[in-house]
This record gives structure tokens, sequence and C-alpha cells, in this order.
């Protein structure tokens, strides 16, 4: 899943000051489960925005709102009869939903609330570590369910590279060497002989090199 | 070590001589001079020179650029790269640029990460990896092809080599089998980390020997002098995957300190010595981190000079 943090509130204030109708715009998807962007961080902030201008002398008009997601146009849809009533909007969902937003409200400025940063998993609540860059072609059969592309810093194929020390990344302490991970789980089933073998130059014309990527799925178009 | 190049590492390791190589660091700034001087203070003492490529990540003036010049000094270069900076078509294009100055060895490497060094907000490419980039040369080298499939008729003559790192703990088997996947990639020689943990070194060749992998790929056991004690401390606690064990930071602050540089060539010497005994040693590679003056003295009081012709 998506995993979001909030801009800080000295960001947002900056981008929204020249404003005076905002909607602060939630979405009910990845950002809600990572506390990041649902209708509670949409309430925080707005309150928050209000108690700045007030205290600055502003006066200025603040909504708030969720959708179902962002990422969707049938959601985004419910905002056509209320956005003219707003100078911006502020939305705190990913950057794909923000995007959307604008993609469909030409004329609307739309600034990003959150900083959208990686997908990954909830370790536990409020810890969230990447797992999944994307890269369009999986391989975790071949790494014992350890993605390198993702928990290796140097993304290698043939890890680990010698800057790992007891275990851990060179980067930080705080990372689990990916190809550490990788060489133990292959030994618990019994799959060693996968790591000595040299694993050839990736093809990344389905990760980001290969331009913007899309899903054209004729089965599920109408 | 399978396929012929006119290496003259290659040449000396296959006459059954120990080999020695040393290395030196490119500056920061457009001095050509300084690696001119720097080669010159090692050039009888080495059968190669090492160029780092923007080593911990800080940006020099590049190896291949240095290599060029030691090659036109009518010395031996050993061409370093890392996959860090550049994607597949720039490591390859270099690659033939080397070699059509006939530089004919090449350390493939990784590459430390980006946020050591004077540029951490750079972003990192790793296209390849070493391993990778092993291979690649190899088939440069012994295909006549590139990696896009596109042949060609003058090949570089590349003696390959790698690191490996026994200290980057915890598993020593690991690291054996590390270099396993590079020598199944093509690779020939292997200069391994600055060692100060004997222990380990030795469990590390226990292990390569017993797989017989010594025969396939030559071994230059990397020796660095520490200079004081300060710079002790700073690889055991800084260096990342560099193993110095207390008892070697207490022997150089052991001594006062305009004595501890003299302590640290002494103990270069003893790590010589000793790891000479160890089956399976083909070879030393001596870092003298901006230290390179200190390298004839070190190759000659550990009766590795005069070197072979």
């Amino acid at each position: 899943m998506i995993r979001a943090v909030g801009k800080p509130i000295e960001e947002i204030i900056g981008m929204v000051q020249d404003f005076n109708k905002l909607l602060i715009a939630g979405c009910d998807g990845c950002v809600t489960v990572c506390e990041a962007g649902g209708l509670k961080e949409v309430k925080v902030l707005a309150a928050a925005l209000r108690l700045y201008f007030t205290q600055a002398g502003t006066s200025k008009q603040i909504e708030e709102t969720s959708l179902t997601r962002q990422c969707d146009k049938e959601y985004l849809a419910q905002l056509r009869d209320s956005i003219d009533g707003y100078d911006a909007v502020v939305s705190l969902a990913c950057g794909v939903g923000a995007q959307f937003v604008a993609d469909m409200y030409t004329k609307k400025v739309v600034f990003p609330g959150v900083n959208t940063s990686f997908m990954g998993a909830t370790e536990e609540r409020g810890w969230y570590v990447e797992r999944c860059q994307g890269c369009g072609q999986c391989i975790l059969a071949e790494t014992g369910g350890v993605c390198p592309i993702a928990r290796c810093s140097k993304r290698m194929l043939n890890g680990p590279c010698g800057g790992s020390e007891a275990g851990k990344c060179e980067v930080a302490p705080d990372i689990p060497c990916g190809w550490e991970l990788i060489y133990e789980r292959l030994k618990t089933l019994g799959q060693l002989d996968r790591f000595e073998k040299p694993v050839t130059p990736k093809d990344w014309t389905t990760s980001r090199d290969g331009g913007v990527r899309k899903i054209l799925r004729e089965d599920l178009r109408v | 070590m399978s396929t012929e190049t006119p290496s003259k590492i290659q040449k000396i390791l296959a006459a059954g001589h120990l080999a020695v190589t040393s290395e030196v660091g490119p500056p920061r700034s457009a001095d050509g001079l300084v690696i001119e001087h720097k080669a010159k203070l090692i050039a009888d003492y080495v059968d190669g020179i090492n160029v780092t490529d923007n080593q911990t990540s800080v940006c020099r003036v590049c190896s291949l650029a240095c290599c060029i010049r030691i090659k036109q000094m009518g010395l031996e270069p050993v061409l370093q790269m890392v996959t860090r900076d550049r994607n597949r078509i720039a490591l390859q294009s270099d690659i033939l640029g080397a070699a059509s100055f006939g530089i004919n060895n090449i350390l493939c490497l990784t590459g430390d990460h980006q946020h050591f060094g004077d540029h951490a907000n750079a972003a990192n490419v790793f296209d390849l990896d070493s391993v990778q980039l092993i291979a690649t040369v190899k088939m440069m080298r012994d295909e006549g092809r590139l990696l896009g499939g596109h042949e060609f008729q003058v090949r570089p003559q590349m003696f390959i080599g790698a690191a490996c790192n026994p200290f980057a703990g915890p598993n020593v088997a690991l690291r054996v089998a590390r270099l396993a996947k590079k020598a199944a990639a093509g690779v020939q020689f292997t200069q391994t980390q600055c060692i100060y943990n004997m222990n380990t070194f030795k469990e590390f060749m226990k292990i390569m020997v017993d797989r017989g992998l010594h025969e396939k790929v030559a071994v230059l056991a990397g020796i660095t002098p520490m200079k004081n004690v300060g710079m002790a401390r700073y690889m055991q606690k800084r260096v990342p995957g560099i193993d110095v064990p207390d008892e070697v930071v207490k022997r150089i602050g052991g001594v006062p300190k305009e004595k501890q540089a003299e302590e640290g060539i002494k103990l270069a010497i003893e790590q010589i010595q000793e790891i000479k005994e160890i089956p399976g040693i083909k070879g030393f590679h001596i870092m003298a981190i901006e230290w390179e003056e200190k390298v004839p003295e070190i190759v000659k009081a550990a009766g590795l000079f005069p070197r072979p012709n």
C-alpha cells in the first residue's frame, strides 16, 4: 500500500496563504490507513490552518471533505458541484490522487498536503517500511520472497555488497541488509544453490526507465 | 585464472610469484600531476597501480583519465570502476575507452552508497552490480559483444578483478559464496578489504581453499597501514565493512604519538609476513591512504622487493 507523511504545516501555510476559499480533501484509501491523509488528518489540518489564519488576523473559508478514492474518476466527480466554490484544493491523497484532482478540475489550483513516500507495509502502527518499487517484473520467486530491488540500498541483484556490517546496511544501522535476509531465507528454504548463480542484468524497461508506465487491460475495457 | 591477457599482474601471478599492487587516490581538482607524483613514488615497488573511482562517493578526477596517465608513464594501471554513477552504456563505453589506451586490468565494484560522500543528494544508478559488470567485461573480452548485442572486432584485453570483504559479517561462508558468484561470473583476481582481524581472514581463506576457489581467483590480501590511533579508531567505528579489533587500536595507541606511524608500518609488515603463510594467498594489495610514500618501505621490509619483471 502507498505510504505518505503529512507536509509540515508551515509549508502548507506558505502554499495557501494567498487563497481565501480552501477545500481540504482527504482520501479514504492508502493515506487513511497510514494516518496521513484521511478524514481525521483533514480535520486536524483544517483546524490548524483556521487557528493560524485567525491569529494572523486573516479571514479564510476552509472546508473539509474526504473521498472514497481520489485515484478514481467516479469518486472525484463528487466534487463537481462544489468545486467552483473554492479558490484552491489541498489534497491529502497521494501524488496520484492530487494529480487526478488537477486533471479533472483543470482551472483549480491544487496543492499537495502530503509527501508520498513509497509502497510499504505496516511493521507496527506508525512504522512503515518499503517493500516494493514496482519494477514491473517481479523476481521474488528467485530471491526467497525478499525483494533486492526494494530492500538493498543499491538494488543489487547479486548482493550483498561489502559495506554491510553485522547484517545491517551501510546506509543506516536500522536498515537490515536485504541480501543477508535473502541468504538466510534461501538457507531456510534449502535453496542456497540459487545464491551462487550470477543473475544477469535486469531489463529496466518495465521500471521507471521505460518512460511513463501504463497498463492496458483490453479484457476489462468496455 | 582462465583467459590470458597482456596484463603484467596476470603474468606475474601465472609465473608463481606473489603479486603486489597498490592504489592511488585521484585529487579533488584538475591537477593531473598529483597522480603522476603518487605513481612515481611506488612505481618500482608494485606490479600494478589501482586508481580509485570516486571512492567513498567523493567527486574526484576520474579513474579512467588517471589510468591513461599512468599507462603513458609506462606503468601498469588497474582501472577501478563502480556501477553507482554510470549505467551500462557508460560503463561499457569507458571499458572500450580504457582498452583503446591499452589498459589491461579492471577492478569491478558496485561502489559505496552516495550518502557517504560530498554529493549525498545525488541520484544513484546501479543499473548493474559488480557481478554483472564482471560478466559484462568477460563477454566483451571473450565474445566481442556488448550487452545490447552489438558485435565488434577489437576486444578489450582485461584481466578481471573484484573486491571481496571477508569482514562484512556476520557470516564468513556467505562472503566466500559471494566471491564464488563473482568467480562464476568471470573474475580472475580479488583484492580484499583491509585486513586487521586475522582470525576472520584465516577462516575465510580456509573455506576458499577447501572449496578450491583460490585456484580460480587469485587472492591479493588488502593491507592498510595505520597512521595513528585516530585513524584506527575512525576505521573501527566509522568505515563500513572494516573490522578493526580492539587490540589493534590498543597497539597503535599504546605508543607515543610521534611513534604511532612507525608502529602502524611495523604492524602492516608483520601482517604481510603472517598472511604469506596462509595457504592460498597469491599476493598483496597495499592501500596506503594518502601515504603512498610508505609503500616502498613496507614492500622492502616485507621481503617483497625487488619485483619480478
